[in-house]
Order: C-alpha cells, then structure tokens, then sequence
C-alpha cells in the first residue's frame, strides 16, 4: 500500500521536474499577486499588517489553483488513468498519491516562500512562523479539495474557469482558519486553537477526497 | 381583526415601505417570471421535438418510396 | 415487500413518472397559491408590528422561508444525488439537476430580502454576518453545480458528476457554516446579528409557517416542471417520446 503511495510519488514528481517552468510560474504568480497588495493599498505598515494574513492566503488558494487542471489531464490524456483505474489496486491510493505529490510541488514551495513575502507586510517574527506553520498545514487540504474538481471537471469544456467556479467556495474554512491563527498571532491570541482546526480539516480532507476523487475519475473515464 | 387602519398606512409600512415593497416586488416578480420562462421553454421544446418528428417521418417514407 | 420494490422502481422511470408528474403539478400550484395567500394575509395584513424592529420586520415572512427553502433544497437534491449514485436511476438526475435553479433562486431571494431588511434594521445593505456569509457561499455552491452540470455534454456524465459535487458540498455544508460562525465571533462582528426578538408573537410564527408551506409546495411544482421538460428533451430518441408527441391530444400534456 505504501509502496503503491510512494511510486506514484515519484512518478508524478519527476514527471513534475521535467516541467519545472509550472512550478516557478506558480511561485511568481504567488510573489506577483502578493507584491500588488500594497501598491493597490498603500505602504502603510499598520494597514498592511492587518490585511497580510488574508492577502497571502487568498494569493496562496489562487497560486495551488493554477496547476489543478493538469493535475489528472496529462494521464488522462496519454491514457495512464485509463490503466490506474483498471488496475487491482484502488484508485483512491493512486490518488492520495497524487495530491500528496502535488502538494510537494505547489504547497511546501508556496509556505517556504510565503515568510519572504511576509516581511513586505511588517509581520512579526511570530507571525511569520504561524504563516509558514498554518501553510504547510493548511495546503494539503487545499490539494485534497481541489483533486476532487479538477476530476469533476476532467476534459470539461472551460475547465480551468469551471474548476475555480467549483472549489473555491470548497476552500473557505480553510482560508478562515489559516488566515485567522496568523491573524490571531497579530493580535496577541494564540494560534493553537486555528491550527488544530485547520489540521483537523487537512486530515479530514486527505483521508476522504481522494475517494470521492476516484469516485470522480471513474465517472469521467466512463 | 386587520392591523391596518388605513390603505396608506398599509403602503408606507411605517416608513420602510420601500424595504419591504421591494422584497416583496422582486420575491413575486422572481417567482413569477421562473414558472413564465419554464412554460416557454417547454413549449419550444415540444415544437422543436414535434418539427422534428415530423421531418424523420417524411424522410423515411420518402426514402420506402 | 419484493413486489412493492418493484413498483417502486417502475414509477423512477421517466416514461411512467412524466404524466404522473403532470397530473401533480396543478395541485401543487394549488396548494402553493392558497399558503401564499394566507401566509401573507396572516403576515402582512394581521400581525401587529414587532415592538423592536417596527414594521420593517415584516420582511421576514419572505425572508426565512426562502433562506429555509435554499438550504432545504440543497439537502433534497443531495439525497437524489445519493439516490442516483446508489441505484443508477435515472429519474434521481433529472430530479436534482431541475432543483438546482430554484434553489439558487431561493438562495438569491434570501439574500436580497436579507440585504433590505439590514439596511433599515443595521443601516447597511450587507453585513458580514454568519447566517448571509453562508448563504452566499450556499449561492456559489448551487452555481458550481449548474456551472458542471452545464459544461458537460453527456447528460449521464452530468448527473453523475453533479451527484458527487452535491454530495461533497453536503458534507462541506456544516463545516463552512461552522468556520464562517467561528470567524464572524472573532471579528466582533456579533453585536448585529439576526437573532430574532425572543418574543416572537404566535401569529408571526403562523405567517411565516404559512409562507414557508407556499415556498415548498412552489419548488414542488416548479421542480416537477423542469423535470418533465428535461425528461423530454433527454429522453427524445425512445419511443414514448415520440408516440407523447406525435399522437393528437399531445397539446394538452
């Protein structure tokens, strides 16, 4: 089973490597988006201070979003899905697999760079830390939840649009909780209570999605 | 057994008339219109389906001919 | 048992449920027109103004039964959703893909009468609470489902699609509600919130039961209408179709 996991893993992280542009565009889609915020609002430190959780988590949702329509569509294509799902192993590991992997190219690098970034907003040292925490907690969920839709929406006309249309609104608590532990550092409560919840959804959302994510391709492989 | 005094005073809803004729008028005009444009499109739909019904059966006896 | 289960299943089929349907949708109309009106006889024409809110409140007889109806039609389709994935009937599809609009509707009604009945009440067209931040979120969530349904050609593929989005967002519901909640206390934003005045007079109750029974028995009526239209339009190559359409009382079904 874990065998399973870890050969998926790899395949999709060298298959990841030989396209290393989506990944950087994705990190400066990322550096971009969160660079605008102060000039759309202004330098002041206090006013960015407060607004910084929300922009990096919303510009971090934005950024794991741009590379979900390739996340099945290049098996799809080529017909690797095709042989996971006719295969004895059940296509719900091939897919934790793939979120995870995912993740590892979309998430870790977005929460390793979000405490750069957050320098530009004045945050604290603590806030940085519960940043870059609440990311590589939080991200996981956002793969898990987006692997459901971007299966909905696999060979859909429009898809990418119809994708974020889908999984956006899938994405709040994960946005309020993430955003909120670095908020509430800000302001001088403790961010135990926000990350234990956003843990709580991260595992909920690894552990199930990848099944209604099989659930998903099957329908679309039909 | 009628609240209201008076048809004016029913209108102005104690100074809130425009909140509350303007829920009013977009919930009735909402529900009104949905059921208007479902009966529409059903219409076309059936006279879509029968013109075609009607051309698939004039092509095969054409074609029996 | 085994004989009830196979009648059961003969009525999910589009052919034997279509005229079954149009016999029932007068009645609902029916029913729907006489709570309409005396929900709001009882509400607008009978109740006394509320002590607090003054006649602004009134409102609320629109406000709650579309906002109960949104989120109830959610869980109605969701179940058709599950429905269909369970026992592959086709009907459960059709069914919940003619739900969709009209909850957003519902969902789009809650949220403007809630927009003008904060403006008097809190002075301001929108506020962040828990209960309208959900409801717009429920808003997205019927939009995604008609979006997918929408986007996709194949009416199987469809429903099947939609009855997994409907089911992952059944299951998002309460977490989204709880989240938005947790967030709204946070943000002090808890000293305006909808909670109603705790002595809520036994007429206004009955006005808004009543409004609420003429919003369920319209979406009944309604959704049973765009169901025979999609049943239609989907089933166009069988046999029954055609012999519906091509016989000569057609125009009345």
């Amino acid at each position: 089973m874990l065998a399973l996991i870890r050969a998926v893993i790899g395949r999709d992280l060298r298959l990841a490597m030989r396209r290393q542009a989506d990944i950087v565009s994705a990190m400066f889609f990322f550096i971009i988006v969160v660079s605008l915020f102060p000039l759309g609002i202004g330098p002041e430190a206090d006013l960015l201070r407060k607004l910084a959780p929300g922009v990096l988590w919303v510009a971090a949702l934005l950024a794991t979003m741009l590379s979900l329509p390739r996340l099945f569509a290049d098996d799809h294509r080529d017909g690797t899905l095709e042989q996971l799902a006719l295969a004895p192993q059940p296509l719900g590991l091939v897919v934790l697999g793939k979120v995870i992997a995912h993740w590892l190219v979309s998430g870790l690098p977005l929460a390793l760079l979000a405490p750069v970034l957050g320098i530009q907003f004045d945050l604290s040292t603590d806030a940085l830390w519960v940043l870059t925490v609440s990311l590589l907690i939080g991200t996981p969920a956002l793969s898990g939840i987006g692997a459901i839709g971007a299966a909905l929406t696999l060979g859909v006309r429009g898809g990418g649009v119809l994708l974020s249309l889908l999984v956006l609104p899938l994405y709040i608590p994960v946005l309020i909780f993430g955003a909120g532990a670095v908020d509430a550092t800000v302001t001088g409560l403790g961010p135990q209570a926000h990350l234990s919840l956003l843990g709580a959804l991260t595992l909920g959302g690894v552990f199930f999605a990848p099944w209604a994510t099989a659930a998903a391709l099957r329908i679309a492989l039909e | 057994m009628l609240y209201w005094n008076s048809f004016s005073e029913f209108i102005a809803m104690g100074n809130h008339g425009v909140y509350v004729w303007g829920s009013v008028g977009v919930t009735a005009l909402l529900m009104a219109l949905e059921p208007m444009l479902l009966i529409q499109g059903r219409k076309r739909l059936i006279a879509r389906l029968k013109r075609q019904f009607r051309a698939e059966k004039h092509d095969s006896s054409r074609s029996k001919d | 048992m085994n004989n009830r289960l196979i009648n059961w299943f003969k009525y999910a089929s589009p052919q034997s449920f279509y005229p079954i349907a149009g016999k029932m949708i007068p009645w609902f109309w029916a029913l729907a027109a006489v709570f309409g009106v005396a929900g709001l006889y009882v509400g607008f024409l009978v109740a006394p103004t509320d002590a607090q809110q003054g006649e602004g409140y009134r409102i609320i007889f629109l406000h709650v039964p579309a906002s109960w109806m949104s989120m109830f039609i959610y869980l109605v389709m969701a179940l058709w959703a599950a429905l269909g994935l369970a026992f592959n009937t086709r009907l459960s599809g059709m069914m919940a893909s003619a739900l969709a609009p009209t909850g957003a509707l519902f969902a789009f009604l809650s949220l403007w009468t809630g927009a003008l009945w904060g403006k008097p009440m809190w002075g301001a067209w929108w506020v962040w609470d828990a209960r309208l931040t959900s409801e717009l979120i429920l808003l997205f969530l019927y939009i995604g489902f008609i979006a997918l349904q929408s986007a996709i050609d194949d009416p199987r593929r469809a429903d099947k699609a939609g009855a997994i989005l409907a089911l992952v967002g059944v299951v998002n519901i309460p977490i989204i509600y709880f989240s938005v909640k947790w967030w709204n206390t946070l943000h002090q934003g808890s000293s305006v919130s909808l909670t109603k005045s705790p002595s809520m007079a036994m007429i206004m109750l009955w006005g808004m039961l009543l409004c609420a029974l003429a919003c369920w028995m319209y979406s009944i009526a309604v959704a049973l209408m765009r169901a025979r239209s999609i049943m239609l339009e989907r089933e166009r190559h069988t046999e029954w179709v055609r012999a519906l359409l091509t016989s000569t009382n057609s125009g009345k079904e």
